[in-house]
């Protein structure tokens, strides 16, 4: 499979802040607050230098064992990693709270083994299979993607996976096949906050088919060489860099080959703010808010959001489209 | 202790109430404690004190009539100050750093672009905006100075707050719950100046010390 990487990514290198010059966030933050506090405190004693925040590796993830990469791809224009601490204690994962903190929190309760995945629908080899047994054929390799949140903040991930058309081929989907439908678990038992309703459960996600057998959307088990944490999906979830997150189903228990357009979470609750294909435009605008920039965690000031979140490549999966009408 | 230490000690204990969670934020800024998000944190940290202190100075008349004591409507003016100061914070984040100061040109443009467009910047915006005169002339010289139309003008607090709550609800995702339990509040307190004295009569007359007179007209 070739992967086409750095002559279609749209930022340069040359146009990346060097290391050297880019300030870590915190200690910037803990200057401007300096100041801050210079002028409403004036004359007041010294502020304490800021002091180093509680690491990765003083966390429980501290213990998740890595994981064999075979290769590593970088696929987001070579730009900083967001760290470890925030990629892990900011999230989106509303069956444990809808505190961006609250998964990290509460995700404790996971049981990620024994964990099977069902895979029905229009397929001629559909089964339960156990998620060793399902993982074991591929080879993990790690790719560097940006994620877009649609709520218009961002990350850069070192993502540990392989390739989703490489599964589905598996399960040799038939010529009825025209989308994939992903489920998440919805056990009220380990996810406390499932109880409170807010989205309908179980989570469902969907992808045309040729947009899931595009060679971007990724299986993701890892992040940062390591088994992936139980709030960012564990232990198995998608990543579709070119879409919105809330296209990547997280702890996905359920995948189903469909022939008509499978419902799908947000969209069900709010088709006029969420479609079903949830790529990164930023001429079109959430109804609320703007998509037209974004704020990558680690940086002050918002930054213009690329088309397809600047994976461009996969352009022609949407040739013809309205892309305003299908948002 | 004399009415004058009494009510110089309330005001010196909003001072202290006021000003804490502003130093915690500072001091989290500092330590470099606002998380993955940090502008986020500041803003949403910001707004919640807005709503509070906002919710707060509107709570002061029901319980001066409630309790009887008059100290509660001495510390209005230092309370909705104080919210009004966060809710300026608040707004001075976004303008920085949403819209980015450091191209003014470009960040004028996106205001504009927000207020017309963002309904939830719009109700927001025209809250601080509400609130502006009343920041203004809540000195005792313009008080004066206004004589009768000064009351008139501070009812400009009531559409304020409610376009400061409808701003939070707007804004949420889906998770409705925080902004709606402010929005109850601040329907529990608008309605109890609706003018149904029979009710209000009732409630007040089923306190055990009656010290404060049933309708009392200097009540807003």
């Amino acid at each position: 499979m070739l992967i086409r990487v750095s002559p279609q990514h749209p930022i340069k290198p040359s146009e990346i802040t060097p290391e050297s010059v880019h300030a870590d966030r915190r200690q910037f933050l803990a200057r401007m607050g300096l100041a801050g506090a210079g002028l409403a405190l004036a004359g007041c004693s010294e502020a304490k230098p800021p002091q180093p925040s509680v690491s990765a590796a003083a966390g429980p993830e501290a213990a998740l064992p890595a994981l064999d990469v075979k290769k590593k791809t970088e696929m987001a224009g070579n730009e900083k990693l967001t760290p470890y601490d925030d990629v892990t204690h900011y999230n989106n994962y509303y069956e444990f709270g809808t505190d961006k903190a609250d998964p990290a929190r509460n995700a404790g309760t996971l049981r990620t083994r024994p964990w099977t995945v069902a895979i029905d629908g229009e397929c001629e080899a559909p089964g339960q299979f156990d998620l060793d047994t399902l993982i074991k054929p591929h080879a993990l390799e790690e790719r560097i993607y940006r994620l877009r949140c649609v709520e218009a903040w961002s990350m850069v991930i070192p993502w540990v996976g392989f390739p989703l058309a490489d599964l589905l081929k598996r399960f040799k989907p038939n010529s009825r096949a025209k989308f994939v439908q992903f489920y998440s678990l919805a056990d009220a038992a380990q996810m406390p906050m499932i109880k409170r309703g807010v989205l309908p459960y179980p989570y469902r996600e969907g992808l045309r088919i040729d947009e899931a057998m595009h060679p971007l959307a990724f299986m993701v088990v890892g992040l940062y060489g390591k088994v992936l944490p139980n709030q960012n999906g564990a232990p198995i979830r998608l990543m579709t860099p070119w879409k919105y997150g809330f296209k990547s189903a997280k702890s996905i228990v359920r995948i189903r080959f469909t022939e008509t357009q499978p419902e799908t979470t947000w969209n069900a609750i709010g088709a006029a703010e969420y479609g079903f294909y949830g790529n990164v435009n930023p001429e079109v605008d959430h109804p609320r808010w703007s998509q037209a920039s974004e704020r990558r965690l680690g940086e002050l000031f918002r930054k213009p959001t690329l088309p397809f979140n600047g994976y461009p490549e996969v352009a022609p999966l949407y040739a013809g489209m309205d892309l305003r009408r299908y948002y | 202790m004399s009415p004058a230490a009494r009510l110089w000690l309330a005001r010196a204990l909003v001072w202290i109430g006021a000003a804490t969670p502003l130093a915690l934020l500072i001091e989290r800024t500092l330590n470099g404690r606002l998380g993955a998000n940090p502008i986020e944190f500041l803003e949403r940290d910001l707004g919640d004190w807005s709503l509070r202190f906002l919710l707060l100075s509107l709570a002061l008349t029901p319980l001066r009539s409630l309790s009887g004591w008059t100290w509660p409507l001495k510390l209005r003016r230092t309370v909705g100050l104080w919210a009004y100061a966060y809710i300026c914070l608040h707004f001075a984040v976004y303008i920085v750093f949403d819209l980015n100061i450091l191209e003014p040109a470009r960040a004028l443009a996106q205001l504009a672009e927000d207020l017309v467009k963002r309904l939830y910047i719009t109700v927001g915006f025209a809250a601080w905006l509400f609130l502006l005169p009343l920041a203004i002339t809540s000195t005792d010289g313009w008080q004066r100075r206004l004589k009768r139309k000064w009351k008139t003008l501070h009812r400009l607090i009531y559409p304020a707050a409610v376009l400061g709550v409808l701003h939070y609800v707007w804004l949420v995702k889906k998770d409705l719950r925080e902004p709606l339990l402010y929005a109850a509040i601040l329907a529990v307190l608008l309605l109890w100046r609706w003018p149904w004295p029979k009710v209000r009569g009732a409630i007040l007359r089923a306190r055990p010390t009656p010290t404060a007179p049933a309708s009392d007209q200097t009540l807003r």
